[in-house]
Order: C-alpha cells, then structure tokens, then sequence
C-alpha cells in the first residue's frame, strides 16, 4: 500500500501535448482552458447575432429562412450564456480565487477537470443539432411549451446538453464554495475577502440554488413530449404557464450570475485605477448578498402578460424595484470611490467606466419594464432586447474583457499594447452603442422580438443596429490581436503590474507560479 | 484555513473519460427518444459509466486509505457533499413546485375560479376542481388513487427504521463496535432494497389494476415524478451504502476518520426527508 501511495503522491511527470490539457487539475491551465473556450464560443454566439443583423438590415427575407431564423436566435442566447459569458466567470474564477485569498489550487482539483471538460462535449452536442433535417431548436432560449414541444428531433439532445450543462455549473459552483470557504489563508476573514472572492462566493450559491430548478423544468418539457404526462397541458390539469414559472424562477437568479462576478471585477478595478480603497466595502457584500436574496422573488416579472392574479403582478412589480436599491448602493459606491482619487484611465479602466455607465442604461431600462402597466406595453418588443443587451454587453462582457486586461500581465508576465487596448475599447465601446441604442426606439413604437421581417418603418434604426453589430464583431477580432501580440512578446510585467493594484494575487510573480501559494501567506 | 500539506492531485483521466460515457449515454438516449435507435449506445454509455465510476472511486479511496487526506481536504469534502445535496434539494423543489402549482393554481382556475371563470365556460363548462385530477379533459381515463395506508405507510416505516439503523451502525463506527456498524449497515441496505422492492410492486399494482398511468393527466404526471425520481435516489443511496458496508468489511474507516461513511449517511438522510415530504403531499394530502 504505502508504494502505492508514493507513487500517487510523488510529483507527476507532466504529460505534454493535448493530454495536459486533458488530465490537468491545475486551476490555471483549467482557468485558461475556461477562457479560451469561452472566446470560441464569443465568436460562433456572435456570428449566429451577425446573420440575425444581416437578415434584419432590411424589412423582407433577404438570406435565410423564417425557421433558420428562430434557430439562431435560440441558439445565440443559449451559446452567450452558457457558454461564454459563464465559461469566462468560471475562468477568471479559477485563474483569481485561489490566488486572491492565498490557496495553493481549487479545493477540488479533479472536480474541476470535470466541470470543463463536460462543456466542449454538450456544446459539440448542442450545436450538432443545427445540422439535422429538422433543424436545431426555434422555441426560443427559453424554451417554453407548447412551443418547444413541438420542435424537430433536436428536443432532446438540446434538454441532454443543457442537463449537461447544469451539472457543469453545479460542480462548478461546489468547489468555488469548498475553496472560498475551506482554502483562505490564516488571519483572512470573510469580511477581509476580496470583492471578486465575495461576488463569486454568492454568485456560486445561486448556481446550485437554480440550476437544478432547470434541470427540473427542462425534464418536464421531456416527459410530456415523449412520455405522455400533462405538467404543461390544461387538458390534463397542467399549465404551460407552470413552465415559465418554473423556468424564471431559475431564469432571473441565472441572469444575476451572469452580473455578480462583473460587479466583482468592477469593484477591484475601480478602486486599483483611482487609487483609492474601496468606498464601502461592507456595504457593497450587503448589497451583493440582498441583490442574490431577491432574486428568487422577482421572477414573474418576466412574464407580466401571461395573465396573472393582480396581486401577483403587483407583488412582482414591487419586488423588483426593489432590487434598484442595492445596485444603486453599488453605483454609488462606485463613483463615491473614484471621488478625489488620483485617477488614471489604462484600458482596465476604461472598459470599466463604461460599464459603470452602459450598465446604469441597462439598468434604468430595467426599472421601466419592472412597470406592469408599462411593461404590457414593451413585452416582447425589441425594448426588452435592448435592456438585456445593455446588461449584458456593456454589463457582463465589458467586465470580463476588463479582467482580462487587467489580469493578463499576472496571468502571462505580458504587457498588452496599451495604445491598441485603448482603439480596442473605444471601437467596442462607440460599436455597442450604435448597436443597441436604436433598439430602444424601435421597440418603444412596437417592433417585436424574435421575428425576421419588420414593419418598413422600423427600417433606419434597424439599418444602424445592423452597422453597429458588424462594426462591434470587427471590434472584438482586434481583441484577439493583442491577445496574441501580448503572447508573442518576453516576460517583462513586474510583480505588481498596477501601481494601484491590492491584493495576495499582486505578491507573486507575474507569471504567477503552476502553484499559486504553497505556503500560504499570512493576512493580519 | 489553509495548510502547505493541502493535497492537490496532478493529472487524472476520470472526469474526461466519465465526460465521454455520459455525452455516448445521452446521444443514444436522444436517438432512442426520437425512434430512431435501439438502446444500444445508451447502455455502452451507462456501462462506460459505472466502470469509470468505479475506477475513479477505487482511486480516491485508495488516497484516502493512504492517508493522503489531512483534515482541510477533509473539510472540502464535506462542504463539497452538503452543497450537492442542496442542489439535489432544488432538484425535488422543482417537482413540488409543479404540484403545488397544480392543485393550488391551474385546476382552480381550470374550474373557474377566480378571473379565469371564461377558461372555464368556454372550454370545460363541466369541470370541477377535485383532486387527485387529471385534468378536464379527463386524459389517461378514469383511475384509482394509490392510498396512502398500504404500502406508502409501510415503506414511511421503512424508512424511518432505516434511518435509525444507519446512526446505530454510525454510533458502533464512533465507539469501535464492529459488530455494531456492520449489522446496523447491512440492515439499512437491505431496508433501502427492501423499500425500492416494494415501490416497484406499487408500480406494476397502480399500471395492472389501478389504471394509474404516468399519462393519467396531472395526477399521475406528479405522482411518478416525484416518486420516481425519489426512487430512483433511494435505489443510488443504497448502492453507495453498499459500496460504504463492503469497505466496513474491509477495515476501511477509523473511528474519527470517516467521511466516506458520513457522506453516504446524509445523503440516506436527505433521501428519506424528501420521502416524508413526498409521503405527505403526493400520498396522504
């Protein structure tokens, strides 16, 4: 026995090639896997936006058919959310929390592998199904019944891949919790964590809170379209409304995991850029830890219109506007903390200003929905696109590419090009804009979500829309230039490469070591 | 809090090999689904996956056993389970939900309750709301109702009794009485068999006399989800107690170092909580 174990603990030969990739349990070869395929998946979820763009150019069909259409604006939401926008947290997440709070790795190494390797698989599963006779899913990223029930053969190996997907994000999750809780150094306590560490730790408890609610719903969907139960039937005592409830009350915690990590980065960012600490660090994990609480109460208010009891459309709508009170303490805070500081605008910065901003558009849009009498109005228009675009772009992406910029010398020991960073923010930022400003106008005078054609009224909006999408796709491919240029260059970053910078993670050299602290430092 | 000793394994193929076992499961599953295959590549993938699980579990606690674990991986395990075991809970919230919703919600207003009162007159101008239901449309036909007296009483027993005789083997495991932890263990095994056992005969009475159907409308729809996939737990936990008796045998576990053995004790607890849940609302109310 006690050879055995030798052999299982003495330090491994590290395979090369692809089977590095494979068997690692490094969380930074893990985090950079992560990442990468999160910047695949930005392209082909972005692709499938540009032939939405393409084909909305102008009123009339011009290239693709109706039910092509609808396939790629289901299939666009669910390859931004799942697999790039939450692939690209749980990235940063693994390259930054053990090093933030003084870990050697994960809590859970193999767990790890795991939760990666299963996305490269549902996602080849997933998309396979755009090549089947009868076409990948159209329902909708949210697949509501009867709907989605009447889809081709792609059904259930979209319900498969999602199922997959889930337990991804749970594993995920669990060894963010086991590692924030279990790994920090001596001396540091919780309200001595980071504010990435405090988002990511809260935004992990929404993961295994909601995701295995729509494992629930999803398996619904299955077993009434191939084994005859009647959850979403009326005929049969279900409800189809039963599903968007089920479906929200995963829905609306999911979309707050897709902003509590950029509320994390943003609150690093910030405060490095001003060089100033945190204004109201205490504050902000309250307002982080209320936002988290009312997002399981608020979840109907994605379905206003489907006729629900007034007292529901009213306790949802109060609801709601209340979670305008901790972001605006976030906001707050955050300008607060840039106040008399000695601020500097490095790329970093700038993509988080803009999201300090953009997200504030998106957020107020989001208080106008919250409206029932006024969301009757705006329901399933393109106003609704330009909200959740608003707090997803300028909002979760602008935060992850700031991360990047700013974490990349640690990661690499590289220093981008600051110029290019810079016409990269600039170009990203004007592009987003004229994107999806305009669908703000064309959804208030009622132009509808998911349709290929359009009223001829709508058409100049659309137009610039339309220029601004392809102008924000070019954009981003200036993105992967410098990525590649910082690559290309010697290891010159300092081990603190902001001057502004705090942190465990800024005591290490840059590049940081295959393993982080293996000692762990001591925080008094 | 963190110690220089942490245990961080290096390379490992498990979870990439139990990646392609569920992808190979889930294609044939799917093709199956669509009729368009047998079950064939289904049951590869399965038996692909028990082997991994086996092989990857053998590993761990073969590290385990050498004593690679310290207290603080110890503690992530633990974290690790209880976070998994309150996933599973929103897993079964789901279903209740959907039960709730039922017989709270969608069969009132089916029978024109409330502002939903022209559903009703248009549509069902018959229906009442009565539940156990299967809708209006009276889907699946006419059935009986699967009593809460017989069987569910017996298997609540059960389970209760189980859940006592875990902590007795778990008491015996404390204080060193061998004999203690493997009888109280091999009597949860067999009741958590015996308690499956019974829930299949409860299946073939409800389809062969009771003409309660998974497509008995709502009634039946909730009736073998829930319990279903309650079973289907059960029938997982028993064979993890399974596992945990034949390491018992083995000498596995010391009296302060037995995580594996706890793990699978919660999760048997957890198990028969939702039973209790399940027994009140699906069966008794």
């Amino acid at each position: 026995m006690s050879a055995n174990i030798d052999h299982l603990k003495e330090e491994h030969h590290q395979p090369s090639g692809l089977m590095r990739w494979i068997t690692t349990t490094n969380h930074k070869d893990i985090g950079s896997l992560y990442l990468w395929f999160s910047l695949l998946m930005f392209f082909v979820g972005g692709l499938m936006a540009l032939i939405i763009r393409a084909e909305l150019f102008q009123p009339g069909l011009q290239f693709v058919v109706p039910g092509f259409f609808n396939q790629m604006t289901t299939m666009h939401a669910l390859i931004m959310i799942f697999g790039a926008v939450m692939p690209a947290f749980v990235g940063l997440a693994n390259w930054q929390l053990p090093m933030m709070i003084g870990a050697p790795d994960m809590a859970l190494p193999r767990l790890n592998n795991w939760s990666f390797w299963i996305l490269p698989f549902a996602f080849t599963m997933l998309l396979s199904t755009l090549f089947f006779e009868s076409g990948g899913p159209a329902a909708g990223w949210t697949l509501y019944p009867p709907l989605s029930l009447q889809g081709g053969n792609s059904m259930p190996f979209v319900i498969f891949s999602l199922h997959l997907l889930g337990a991804s994000s749970i594993l995920g999750a669990i060894n963010v919790i086991a590692t924030i809780l279990n790994m920090r150094a001596p001396g540091m306590t919780l309200m001595k964590m980071p504010i990435f560490v405090w988002t990511w730790l809260i935004t992990a408890f929404l993961l295994i809170a909601s995701m295995p609610v729509l494992a629930g719903a999803i398996t619904m969907l299955l077993t009434d379209r191939f084994y005859g139960t009647s959850f979403f039937t009326a005929a049969g005592g279900g409800d189809p409304v039963l599903f968007q409830h089920i479906f929200w009350f995963f829905g609306h915690p999911e979309v707050y995991i897709l902003i509590l990590p950029a509320f994390g980065i943003v609150s690093t960012i910030i405060p490095a850029f001003s060089r100033k600490k945190l204004f109201g660090y205490d504050s902000m994990v309250y307002a982080t830890a209320s936002i988290a609480l009312l997002s399981f109460i608020v979840w109907a208010h994605h379905m206003f219109t489907v006729g629900m009891p007034l007292a529901g459309e009213i306790f949802f709508m109060f609801t709601t506007m209340l979670i305008a009170v901790p972001t605006g303490v976030k906001v707050f805070n955050w300008v607060a903390t840039m106040w008399k500081g000695s601020m500097t605008f490095e790329t970093p910065m700038l993509f988080a200003l803009a999201f300090i901003i953009l997200f504030t558009i998106g957020g107020f849009s989001g208080l106008m929905l919250a409206i029932t009498p006024a969301d009757f109005q705006y329901h399933d228009t393109y106003f609704v696109v330009a909200h959740f675009h608003y707090v997803l772009v300028p909002g979760a992406v602008f935060a992850i590419i700031a991360a990047v910029y700013y974490w990349l010398p640690k990661w690499t020991g590289k220093m981008y090009n600051e110029t290019l960073g810079k016409v990269h923010f600039w170009m990203t930022t004007i592009f987003v804009n004229i994107t999806f400003f305009p669908m703000h106008f064309v959804g208030l005078a009622g132009m509808p979500r998911r349709i290929p054609d359009y009223a001829v009224q709508f058409t100049d909006f659309n137009m610039i829309a339309s220029v601004g999408a392809f102008g924000f796709g070019l954009s981003q491919l200036l993105f992967v230039y410098i990525l590649f240029l910082t690559l290309k260059q010697p290891v010159t970053a300092e081990d603190k490469s902001w001057e502004g910078a705090e942190g465990l993670e800024w005591t290490l050299p840059s590049p940081a070591p295959y393993h982080s602290f293996d000692t762990p430092p001591k925080v008094e | 809090m963190s110690g220089s000793s942490y245990y961080v394994p290096h390379e490992t193929k498990w979870p990439f090999l139990a990646t392609v076992a569920l992808i190979i499961m889930f294609i044939g599953l799917a093709n199956y689904m669509n009729d368009e295959s047998n079950l064939t590549l289904t049951y590869t993938g399965l038996a692909l996956l028990l082997l991994v699980v086996y092989g990857w579990f053998s590993y761990v606690v073969n590290e385990s056993e050498g004593g690679l674990y310290d207290a603080q991986v110890d503690m992530s395990f633990r974290w690790g389970m209880a976070w998994f075991i309150f996933s599973e809970v929103m897993f079964f919230a789901a279903f209740f939900g959907a039960l709730y919703y039922a017989r709270e919600l969608s069969l009132p207003w089916l029978a024109g309750e409330g502002s939903k009162v022209s559903t009703n007159q248009e549509l069902w101008p018959t229906f009442e709301n009565v539940w156990p239901s299967n809708g209006p449309a009276n889907v699946g036909g006419e059935f009986i109702v699967m009593k809460a007296a017989g069987i569910p009483a017996l298997n609540t027993i059960i389970l209760l009794i189980s859940g006592l005789t875990v902590t007795w083997a778990h008491h015996g495991l404390k204080e060193g009485k061998r004999n203690q932890l493997i009888l109280g263990l091999t009597a949860t095994v067999l009741l958590g068999f015996i308690f499956v056992g019974f829930q299949a005969y409860e299946y073939s009475h409800a389809y062969n006399d009771l003409n309660l159907k998974m497509t008995s409308g709502m009634y039946g729809s909730t009736f073998y989800m829930l319990t279903g996939f309650h079973g289907f737990h059960v029938t997982l936990g028993a064979i993890m107690l399974t596992v945990i008796l034949f390491r018992c045998i083995r000498g596995h576990f010391t009296n302060e170092n037995h995580f594996g053995f706890e793990a699978v004790a919660w999760y048997w607890h957890f198990v028969d909580v939702v039973w209790l849940g399940l027994f009140v609302f699906v069966y008794w109310l």
